[in-house]
């Protein structure tokens, strides 16, 4: 078991790391192995997720949430050294892999600062993900030392010179500014089509004006496909200046953020969804347990601050709830209007409700409208709209258009006889309704 | 209870979805069964026989509740009728309905026992005579529509139990039973 020379870490019920405070996330990489090669009893974690934040190493299984407890991570703290990449004619064959020496207490368990021994652990990335980035983004939250000016746990020794330290280098953000971002750019080429036209479709939704842009746009990254083709039959140094140009113009037409994302690929919606599934727990107990996805995304977006996401990745995100073991779940009514929906949330429920208000008698003799349902049932009327209209689709309400506007009723249809049209069966809706109607 | 006329109206007919078409399938079959029902029962009793979609047939409104029928509505409760056999269109465009109270066979029939009550098994008479003469006087064929009982009559003919044939004046034919 890892358990032996790792610690666990701590999942949420959908299989999203529980973050310490002050804990950051810098990278994620899918595909990848944990192993020791000498510790021989060491497992070999295969193929699983790799989550850098600013204290720990993160390692979980694939498909989550199923067996979470084999998941653990190595603290940052325990690191004493990163080997960077060697570069041999052996390495072109194999996966690439990232090698850091951690110390361990003589039985080979990995512990912070102040172990006997020490071990290497090897990261086989198998994905198509760019290991040396990673690396990268390793070596800043090593060095930034996040974990010391969070407060050290408890029984760990703070370190000699631990205040020269932390004022310099401490909660080092990772990699942005303009280096970042063309470094990014620079990923983006290696997959452009795909994504590009991911952002371009992003571009055309919100700003449909700007397809003059787009087709420009588009143009460029065809002459710079074209361009990097070429290449190796020689490059001009006009061609050169070009590209150069091409890429800050697209760099000033803001198609960088869809690429970001792009290049977690992915995994980027799958922590994402996760992610969510988490947080609208709360929300949709409060809404009793329907919210539509439009609150959702205000929320949402309000709780990340800066971070925001668009809309499409909010339904991409709902959409791979399907593929995940999570309680909640999107709901199309068949008006298009999108809900999310727990699971355990029963539409019966909903329904003996709306039953008991429609058979109150200022309802059978007026009809309900949304509104009026939407104060009863604490929900919004657009939502309580989408309600009445299913209790209208199994038979329980029918309705009333007319100038006054669009109202429900109780559905008296189903109990009359067209046999006789006079008979009023005691104890019958239409029973009740006649009484409510002639009381007025 | 409300009346229209003489007419005593369901309870039903002050209910505001009886005025709306409904969507849901079973919900509309059923509205549509009874707006058949009480458009068959008003005609035969106050002996109406057409029904114009545009004019003011007093069914189609219900000025207590403010709600009336919307044309569309109207003409789905008429062709229910028609694919029933119990309406025909008088035109291609849908305007007026001839409601049958009584299928054209029962028409007959009726016809048949008015011959037989008034002794009339070998007589001559026109159809002018027959819907508003002395002898149909406080029977159903009082009054009945032209067109309607046109297709009754031919309806015999063709089963042999009387001739039509042209009357001596221009707008009116003769009719000779032989039971």
């Amino acid at each position: 078991m890892a358990g032996d020379f790792l610690p666990a870490a701590e999942l949420t019920a959908s299989g999203r790391p529980v973050l310490k405070s002050g804990e950051v996330e810098c990278s994620l990489l899918s595909a990848v192995d944990l192993l020791s090669e000498e510790l021989p009893t060491f497992p070999h974690l295969k193929s699983g997720l790799v989550i850098l934040t600013t204290h720990r190493l993160l390692w979980l299984p694939p498909e989550t949430g199923t067996h979470t407890k084999s998941s653990c991570f190595v603290p940052l703290s325990a690191i004493q050294h990163i080997f960077s990449a060697k570069k041999s004619i052996k390495s072109m064959f194999h996966s690439p892999r990232i090698r850091f020496q951690v110390s361990t207490t003589s039985d080979g368990k990995v512990t912070e600062r102040g172990g006997l021994k020490s071990a290497v652990i090897t990261l086989i990335v198998r994905g198509k993900t760019d290991p040396d980035s990673f690396l990268g983004k390793l070596w800043d939250a090593w060095r930034g030392r996040a974990w010391e000016a969070s407060g050290s746990e408890s029984g760990s020794q703070s370190g000699d010179g631990e205040g020269s330290t932390s004022g310099s280098l401490a909660l080092r953000p990772p990699v942005v500014g303009v280096a970042g971002i063309l470094r990014k750019e620079q990923e983006m080429w290696e997959s452009t089509d795909k994504s590009l036209q991911d952002a371009f479709q992003d571009l055309n939704a919100l700003m449909s004006k700007a397809k003059e842009m787009v087709m420009l746009a588009e143009k460029m990254r065809l002459k710079l496909l074209s361009g990097s083709n070429n290449q190796t039959s020689g490059t001009n140094d006009d061609e050169m200046g070009t590209k150069e140009e091409m890429h800050d113009w697209l760099l000033s037409v803001g198609i960088v953020s869809p690429v970001t994302k792009e290049s977690a690929g992915a995994l980027y919606h799958q922590q994402l969804s996760r992610q969510l599934a988490d947080f609208v727990k709360i929300p949709l107990e409060r809404a009793g347990g329907m919210i539509n996805l439009i609150d959702i995304y205000c929320l949402f977006n309000r709780a990340r601050g800066t971070e925001l996401i668009s809309p499409d990745d909010l339904l991409q995100a709902c959409s791979l709830w399907e593929k995940f073991d999570v309680s909640v779940m999107l709901r199309k009514f068949d008006s298009g209007v999108m809900v999310i929906q727990s699971k355990s949330h029963s539409d019966d429920e909903v329904f003996t409700r709306i039953r008991s208000l429609v058979m109150k008698p200022e309802a059978l003799q007026n009809g309900v409208s949304a509104s009026d349902a939407a104060m009863t049932l604490g929900v919004a009327p657009a939502m309580a709209k989408e309600y009445l209209l299913a209790a209208e689709g199994k038979g329980l309400l029918c309705r009333d258009v007319s100038p006054d506007g669009f109202r429900f009723y109780i559905n008296l249809f189903l109990e009359l006889n067209p046999e006789d049209i006079y008979l009023v069966r005691d104890h019958s809706r239409y029973s009740t309704w006649i009484r409510a109607v002639s009381s007025s | 209870m409300q009346t229209l006329g003489e007419f005593k109206l369901p309870h039903f007919f002050n209910y505001p979805p009886y005025f709306t078409l409904q969507p849901v399938k079973d919900t509309r079959e059923k509205q549509i069964q009874l707006w058949k029902e009480l458009i068959l029962d008003y005609c035969r009793t106050q002996k109406i026989f057409v029904v114009g979609l545009d004019e003011d047939f007093l069914l189609f409104s219900n000025p207590v509740i403010e709600r009336s029928l919307s044309h569309e509505a109207r003409e789905a409760f008429l062709s229910a009728l028609v694919s029933e056999g119990r309406a025909e269109w008088l035109d291609k465009s849908h305007k007026r309905c001839l409601i049958l109270w009584h299928r054209i066979q029962d028409w007959a029939d009726l016809i048949i026992s008015f011959v037989k009550d008034n002794g009339l098994e070998d007589s001559v008479m026109t159809v002018e005579e027959m819907r508003s003469g002395v002898e149909s006087r406080g029977t159903e064929l009082h009054g009945m529509d032209r067109t309607i009982l046109m297709r009754a009559l031919k309806h015999l003919e063709h089963k042999g139990k009387l001739v039509i044939f042209k009357g001596t004046s221009a707008d009116d034919e003769g009719i000779k039973f032989s039971l």
